[in-house]
């Protein structure tokens, strides 16, 4: 695949989304959402499950028709024929034919979008070998591992050489080895100038792949910006004490809900200004009856920003 | 042993589809061929007969008469309310047509010598002009035919009797019994070569009875299979039906799998990829009809090359029809599962109503009516005309017209209940 060129300054923006509003019913899915993307740059959507990823990333491709809002794929609508062609997606669900094989469902999806020819025999031949499934190009879909049916479904996604690409959770199932090779895959793209967004509600994949990432949370984007950004903005210098202590765990929970942390799993989680901060800790903690097991002080991550935005955990 | 009949009831009970193959289907299709086989009271169906006077003699008039008293026939004796009667030519083209399967000619004279007791009858024979389609019709009719004589004719059997009486008795000399006895004689010998249908061959004079009757079959004559072109179209459409219905869930499986969502973001809008859908039901329904006729012209000797182009414009129309009806199934049901139940259940009846199962002809005018609703109806009666009465393509309008049209209206319903798939 030719490297995809990126916008000028002049050029519009890859995607601009302003106040989309989007209700099912009594639930509002979509709640006010403003972002935009810059051209190259891999924007994260990290949130937990139902938190609205799926509704604007379908919003996004036209499958879902907002209440308010506008959606501007490189200044065209988001139903428009140019935006189509603009916007590559890679569905959540598998979204193949099983009984085709790797070859003839690219086939089938370059077709769907006009290619024919010499046009989509290259396109399918670029999208085998960045998914590393030329040799698999026969094998039928359903005999293939989960994980090559997840980069043949990125790769379906990639068939008419979109200028943006929307991946939905790619990495869905896969095992670790299947998730670094998509991980390569992505890179890829986003080393050639790809305007990529990515949902996920895994944040070590949105810390490795995005340049920015916005926190969605019940239909709203509670933050956006680079993972340090939000480190920064969240908790400025702070640092992050985890410590496990031996004794009974509900003199352990009043101990730390007394000190302003939280219980994360079996350990006390504080977050504290300067490191002395620790040996006042570890003295109350030992006057409390408590007996330190390990300790341990980190930077904050977007775990962290996630759960002290929204009081829970990126994962419940 | 409780908690596994207890299980799988409760999931039977949650099972829609398997609920009502067990329970509903059984039991509309006891209701259906109940009906159509006389398990419901005065079912009997009638045979339509077209009759023609052309003697219009005290006699003819009488028999025609004691025709139309009979319950198990519909008699026609005039193309419509305001039309003319018919005449021999217009009736045997109605039979052609398939309007009625049997027309009798009562001939000119036949007034004057209306009996014939056997060899000694010189009167004109009634004719009795027969589609062999039919196998029944032309067997009720020559039947009644008899037994009106017998019942609807006293007074000129009585002077037919007086006039043998003066002709063969009045004197009885030796050659007067001698021609009684060859008489009597011949009736016997023609009275035990006589079978229970005499006179209702293909081509046969049957003198054996009351009246002489001439048979004769107007179409299909150099037919050997009259049932082979009848069956080939009415099985074939039930299973185009299962076929199309089968492919179009198709479409089920890409909502399943997300391949819709995929599908409909790209160049593809609704209407196209249902078309195409449709198309490929055609393609797959029509195909089917070619291995059907194929087989039936390779095994059964069905006159199959000759009525190509009929079969071409019946096939298409038919495969559009039951591509369009599979395309509808599939845009009003959930699930795969809900499909195979709905299209199991909604083509079984079709079938045995519109006649893939049991031929129409045999059905109660009621039946006949409501086999009208079903696409098989109108495929099988556009085959029976290419392929049984040699129509020629102008006559298969009125089907081409129906199907083209079902096929229309189920797809535009199709297309609409398909919209909840486009956008949420």
């Amino acid at each position: 695949m030719a490297t995809v060129p990126i916008s000028s300054a002049a050029s519009p923006l890859p995607l601009r989304i302003e106040a989309l509003l989007k209700r099912f019913g009594p639930v509002t899915a979509l709640d006010s959402v403003t972002l935009h993307i810059e051209a190259g740059e891999c924007l994260g959507l990290l949130g937990p499950n139902g938190a609205g990823k799926s509704t604007l990333i379908r919003s996004i491709v036209g499958r879902v028709l907002p209440d308010a809002g506008t959606i501007a794929v490189f200044g065209s609508g988001a139903d428009s024929a140019g935006a189509r062609m603009a916007l590559g997606w890679v569905p959540q669900d598998l979204a193949l034919y099983p009984r085709l094989s790797c070859r003839e469902n690219l086939e089938s999806f370059g077709r769907y979008y006009g290619l024919s020819g010499a046009a989509l025999h290259d396109a399918v031949a670029w999208c085998l070998g960045w998914a590393a499934l030329t040799d698999r190009a026969t094998e039928l879909v359903k005999n293939l591992s989960g994980g090559m049916k997840r980069r043949l479904n990125m790769a379906a996604g990639m068939i008419h050489r979109p200028k943006l690409v929307l991946m939905d959770e790619p990495t869905v199932g896969v095992d670790p080895q299947s998730r670094n090779r998509i991980f390569e895959m992505i890179e890829k793209l986003h080393g050639e100038g790809m305007s990529i967004i990515y949902t996920t509600h895994y944040m070590e994949e949105a810390e490795r792949l995005c340049d920015r990432i916005a926190i969605v949370d019940h239909g709203r984007i509670i933050a956006m910006g680079s993972n340090e950004e939000l480190v920064q903005r969240t908790f400025g210098s702070r640092s992050e004490v985890l410590a496990r202590f031996q004794g009974a765990p509900e003199l352990c929970a009043e101990w730390v809900e007394r000190k302003g942390g939280r219980r994360v799993g079996d350990a006390a989680q504080f977050t504290i200004e300067h490191p002395t901060e620790i040996a006042d800790l570890l003295d109350d903690s030992a006057s409390a009856g408590l007996m330190l097991v390990d300790i341990s002080v980190r930077r904050p991550t977007l775990e962290s920003v996630f759960l002290q935005l929204t009081g829970r955990e990126l994962r419940e | 042993m409780i908690s596994i009949i207890r299980t799988s009831l409760v999931s039977l009970r949650r099972d829609r589809a398997a609920l009502s193959l067990s329970f509903v289907l059984p039991v509309v299709f006891f209701t259906i061929f109940a009906i159509i086989f006389g398990g419901r009271r005065n079912s009997t169906p009638k045979v339509t007969v077209i009759v023609v006077d052309e003697d219009h003699s005290r006699a003819s008039e009488r028999l025609v008469k004691g025709l139309q008293s009979e319950q198990s026939l519909m008699v026609k004796t005039k193309q419509g309310a305001a039309q003319p009667e018919y005449t021999a030519a217009t009736a045997e083209a109605a039979v052609k047509a398939g309007t009625a399967p049997v027309a009798i000619i009562v001939p000119h004279g036949f007034g004057a010598n209306p009996m014939s007791l056997g060899a000694v009858s010189n009167g004109p024979a009634v004719g009795l002009l027969k589609d062999p389609s039919d196998m029944v019709a032309a067997q009720v009719a020559t039947g009644l035919l008899q037994k009106v004589a017998l019942t609807s004719m006293p007074d000129v059997m009585a002077e037919l009797g007086s006039r043998y009486i003066d002709q063969y008795a009045g004197g009885f000399t030796a050659e007067q019994q001698k021609r009684i006895d060859a008489g009597l004689e011949e009736l016997r010998r023609e009275t035990g070569q006589r079978d229970t249908i005499a006179g209702v061959g293909r081509n046969t004079t049957g003198d054996a009875g009351l009246i002489a009757v001439q048979a004769r079959d107007v179409v299909g004559e150099n037919k050997d299979n009259p049932m082979v072109s009848f069956y080939a179209a009415a099985i074939g459409v039930m299973f185009l039906l299962f076929t199309a219905s089968g492919s179009s869930g198709s479409l089920l499986d890409e909502v399943d799998s997300g391949t819709l969502d995929r599908v409909l973001s790209s160049h593809i809008t609704m209407t196209r990829l249902l078309a195409g859908k449709l198309a490929f039901a055609m393609l797959l329904a029509f195909s089917q009809l070619v291995l059907m006729f194929l087989w039936a012209w390779a095994v059964f000797k069905l006159d199959f090359l000759p009525h190509i182009p009929g079969f071409v414009v019946m096939g298409v129309c038919t495969a559009f029809a039951v591509g369009a009806f599979g395309m509808l199934l599939a845009s009003i049901c959930r699930t795969r599962a809900q499909l195979g139940a709905l299209s199991t259940l909604v083509i079984l009846i079709m079938s045995s109503v519109g006649g893939s199962m049991f031929p129409r002809f045999l059905m109660p005018q009621a039946m006949q009516k409501a086999g009208l609703l079903t696409i098989n109806a109108w495929a099988i009666d556009g085959f029976t005309k290419v392929f049984w009465r040699d129509e020629p393509l102008s006559h298969l309008w009125p089907q081409v017209l129906v199907l083209v049209a079902v096929g229309a209206v189920l797809f535009a319903i199709a297309r609409r209940a398909a919209h909840r798939w486009e956008i949420v």
